[in-house]
């Protein structure tokens, strides 16, 4: 609507200038209502419309005889509008005498709906009473295309927001799924750890029964020992032991059973209390290597899984000041002693069979003596087939007779001292599990070392 | 569950009168009842509610699966009745409303004295041989534009709610609540009003049951209204010279009129 401003100075002025506009615009107020730029629609109380302008009917199609009196309201809606018309729109105009601004869609003949807003108010008679009700209807096509694409623009945000929400659940799902992996994990781990905890432990008690722990005093005599375990995991199969026979003489064992782990475990507790035993009956070495061997065979041949070992087995004998040595081998590496004067040599005991493994078998002795000064070293051969140098040679026999003759005779425990250091050496090259035993005289104070 | 509040219960009028329970229909609420409750009041004891997804009842308790069929707005009426333990009702149900009365009388006969169905329909569609006033188009397009153009509706409401001076006896609480629905809920009672058919249903009623109809309605048309009193055995059809789908609205004195007579003449 818009609204002329008067000026109560210039009306001569203005009434010239209405009469151009008036000529001008040639215009009526039946033109202004036919030809307006919305539709005009009036109704009886029942909806029956009595009038309807031009424009109105060009944009539902149709006829004036069809619409005025023939037609209500209603019938131009869309089934949507009918039922908004019912509950709401004619109830509010009933109670508040108008209504504006309600969006609806017409239907024109051809059947295409057209979006626009319309207003209604009613007509009263001078005593109040409803007559009929005036209703524009203006053209919302843009208003509405408008409004689609909010509603669009609206639910695409919606969509994108819970996209977006979605999303960020899996995510979250996927972190929390991650980190329950990752506990569960770090449960598992935990407890594999403390299983091998207690696995090595167990392992430990198991494996130090099968060894001295601590190696009895000799009268006149020093002895050392060292136990280099390779796996915390696995038993391993060397064992040796030194006890006293009687008030006056000595026995001594060192050996290897074959294999690892809790089997080789079982044969070596066997191995151990077996010599021990038949060292109480009868010390001699080869009597007592061969009791060994009957027990052995007699336990494991025939369960489809022999066993053996190879092992040192000797008797000490102190006599005045040097103490003779009394030793029988089953497959065992040869005892290597160091004497006094630094020179080292093998005490060889060819021909000595593995243990266990024939239900007869021959074993060598070998006798020597110890005089002051003088270490005699058993050794498993886990110390002579390490692997040593980027060629990962065999260590060997030779490298340890040169090693020891290398060495200052200072008695076992420096000896065991030293080939403890040797090992260490060797690094990942010594993958076996090594014993070392090592008996000696001590040499008397006052006589110095002999220099090699 | 408070059902009282769940469902914005009122109780007005005569406290020893025969009970009205009033059932408003599809977009609205107990409001639609204003311009009758007053004559109603004088001498019956008139319960009004809002179903659950109307009007200002707890939009909380909105359960879609359940509000999906009318069985589900049948036990917003039960509710109501065991809460106040209503007896020897007469239900006036307006529209689907009429339709929820007769299945809430079907399930629990002992509460419900008689049946007033105001402008009621139990089948919108037309099928072989019934005319309900509707085709499938019109209702899938009605539906269609619930869905689509409910900014359209919601937008154009905004001038109407705000103020009301020249007409207080309104009052700030109808013209707000009045148009006040959630248009997600909405949808889903358009869609068990306008799809559900209770045809078979109207065989069960057993109670005296008046059928009030509008001369010309868009929604329920005279043939509907025939076909309805034709349906239930003994029942009464007036038909007020009135226009439009409510008549509590543009006849309230006649609706009120015909409410009154059928419950005075059938004590």
């Amino acid at each position: 609507m818009c609204r002329t401003g008067q000026d109560p100075d210039g009306e001569r002025d203005v009434d010239a200038t209405d009469a151009v506009f008036t000529s001008l615009l040639e215009d009526s107020a039946e033109e202004l209502y036919e030809q307006a730029p919305c539709g005009y629609l009036s109704t009886l109380m029942d909806g029956t419309i009595a009038k309807i302008n031009t424009t109105l009917l060009e944009w539902l199609g149709r006829d004036r005889s069809e619409v005025v009196g023939r037609m209500r309201f209603t019938d131009l809606l869309t089934v949507g509008g009918k039922l908004y018309h019912e509950t709401h729109f004619a109830p509010l105009v009933r109670m508040k005498g108008e209504i504006s601004g309600i969006a609806l869609d017409i239907k024109a003949a051809g059947g295409q709906r057209m979006p626009v807003l319309v207003t209604s108010r009613v007509k009263a008679s001078g005593d109040g009473e409803p007559l009929l009700i005036r209703t524009t209807v203006f053209d919302a096509r843009d208003r509405r295309a408008y409004e689609t694409e909010l509603l669009r623009g609206r639910q695409a945000a919606e969509e994108a927001r819970r996209e977006a929400e979605e999303a960020h659940r899996a995510a979250e799902e996927a972190r929390q799924a991650a980190e329950e992996a990752h506990r569960q994990a770090e449960g598992a781990r935990r407890q594999a750890e403390a299983d091998r905890e207690r696995l090595q432990e167990a392992l430990a008690v198991l494996q130090q029964n099968l060894l001295p722990a601590a190696l009895p005093e000799v009268p006149g005599m020093e002895a050392g020992s060292y136990y280099h375990t390779a796996s915390p995991d696995l038993l391993g199969g060397d064992f040796y032991d030194l006890f006293p026979l009687g008030a006056d003489r000595w026995a001594f064992f060192l050996g290897d059973v074959c294999g690892k782990g809790p089997k080789a475990a079982a044969v070596t507790s066997l191995t151990r209390y077996t010599l021990r035993a038949a060292a109480m009956h009868d010390p001699d070495p080869v009597t007592v290597l061969t009791t060994l061997n009957t027990v052995l065979h007699e336990r494991y041949s025939g369960g489809g899984d022999p066993r053996y070992c190879t092992a040192v087995f000797g008797v000490l004998e102190p006599e005045g000041d040097h103490v003779s040595v009394h030793l029988a081998s089953g497959g065992h590496p040869a005892a290597l002693i160091q004497r006094a004067d630094g020179a080292a040599e093998y005490l060889h005991t060819p021909g000595g069979m593995l243990i266990g493994i024939l239900s007869w078998a021959q074993f060598t002795p070998a006798r020597t003596r110890l005089s002051p000064g003088d270490t005699m070293l058993l050794y498993t051969d886990g110390l002579t087939e390490a692997r040593t140098g980027p060629a990962r040679e065999l260590y060997g026999e030779e490298a340890l007779l040169a090693f020891t003759g290398a060495q200052p005779p200072a008695g076992p425990q420096a000896l065991v001292s030293a080939l403890s250091g040797l090992l260490a050496g060797f690094g990942d090259g010594l993958d076996d599990d090594t014993a070392l035993l090592a008996l000696g005289v001590p040499a008397p104070l006052d006589t110095p070392t002999s220099e090699t | 569950m408070d059902t009282r509040r769940r469902n914005n219960v009122t109780v007005v009028g005569r406290t020893d009168g025969p009970v009205l329970l009033l059932a408003h229909g599809f977009g609205c609420d107990q409001n639609m009842w204003r311009l009758v409750v007053p004559a109603l009041a004088e001498d019956h004891r008139v319960v009004l509610f809002d179903y659950v997804g109307s009007g200002r009842s707890d939009p909380a308790a909105w359960d879609e699966r359940r509000y999906s069929s009318l069985e589900g707005y049948a036990r917003d009426v039960l509710e109501v009745c065991a809460e106040l333990d209503l007896r020897d009702v007469t239900f006036v149900g307006h529209s689907v409303s009429a339709m929820v009365g007769v299945l809430a009388a079907a399930r629990a006969p002992q509460r419900f004295a008689r049946l007033v169905m105001v402008a009621p329909s139990p089948r919108y569609i037309d099928e072989d041989g019934y005319r309900g006033g509707f085709s499938e188009d019109d209702i899938d397009e009605l539906l269609e534009s619930l869905e689509s153009n409910y900014l359209g509706w919601s937008a154009a409401m905004a001038p109407v709610i705000m103020g009301n001076a020249d007409r207080p006896e309104l009052g700030e609480e109808l013209t707000t609540s009045f148009c006040a629905t959630d248009p997600g809920m909405a949808r889903v009672f358009a869609r068990t009003t306008f799809l559900s058919d209770s045809r078979e249903d109207l065989k069960s009623v057993t109670v005296p049951t008046l059928v009030v109809e509008c001369e010309q309605d868009v929604i329920a048309p005279r043939e509907v209204g025939a076909y309805v009193r034709d349906a239930i055995p003994g029942s009464r059809l007036v038909t007020l010279k009135a226009t439009g789908h409510c008549p509590q609205l543009s006849a309230p004195q006649a609706t009120a009129e015909a409410v009154i007579e059928f419950v005075g003449a059938a004590r």
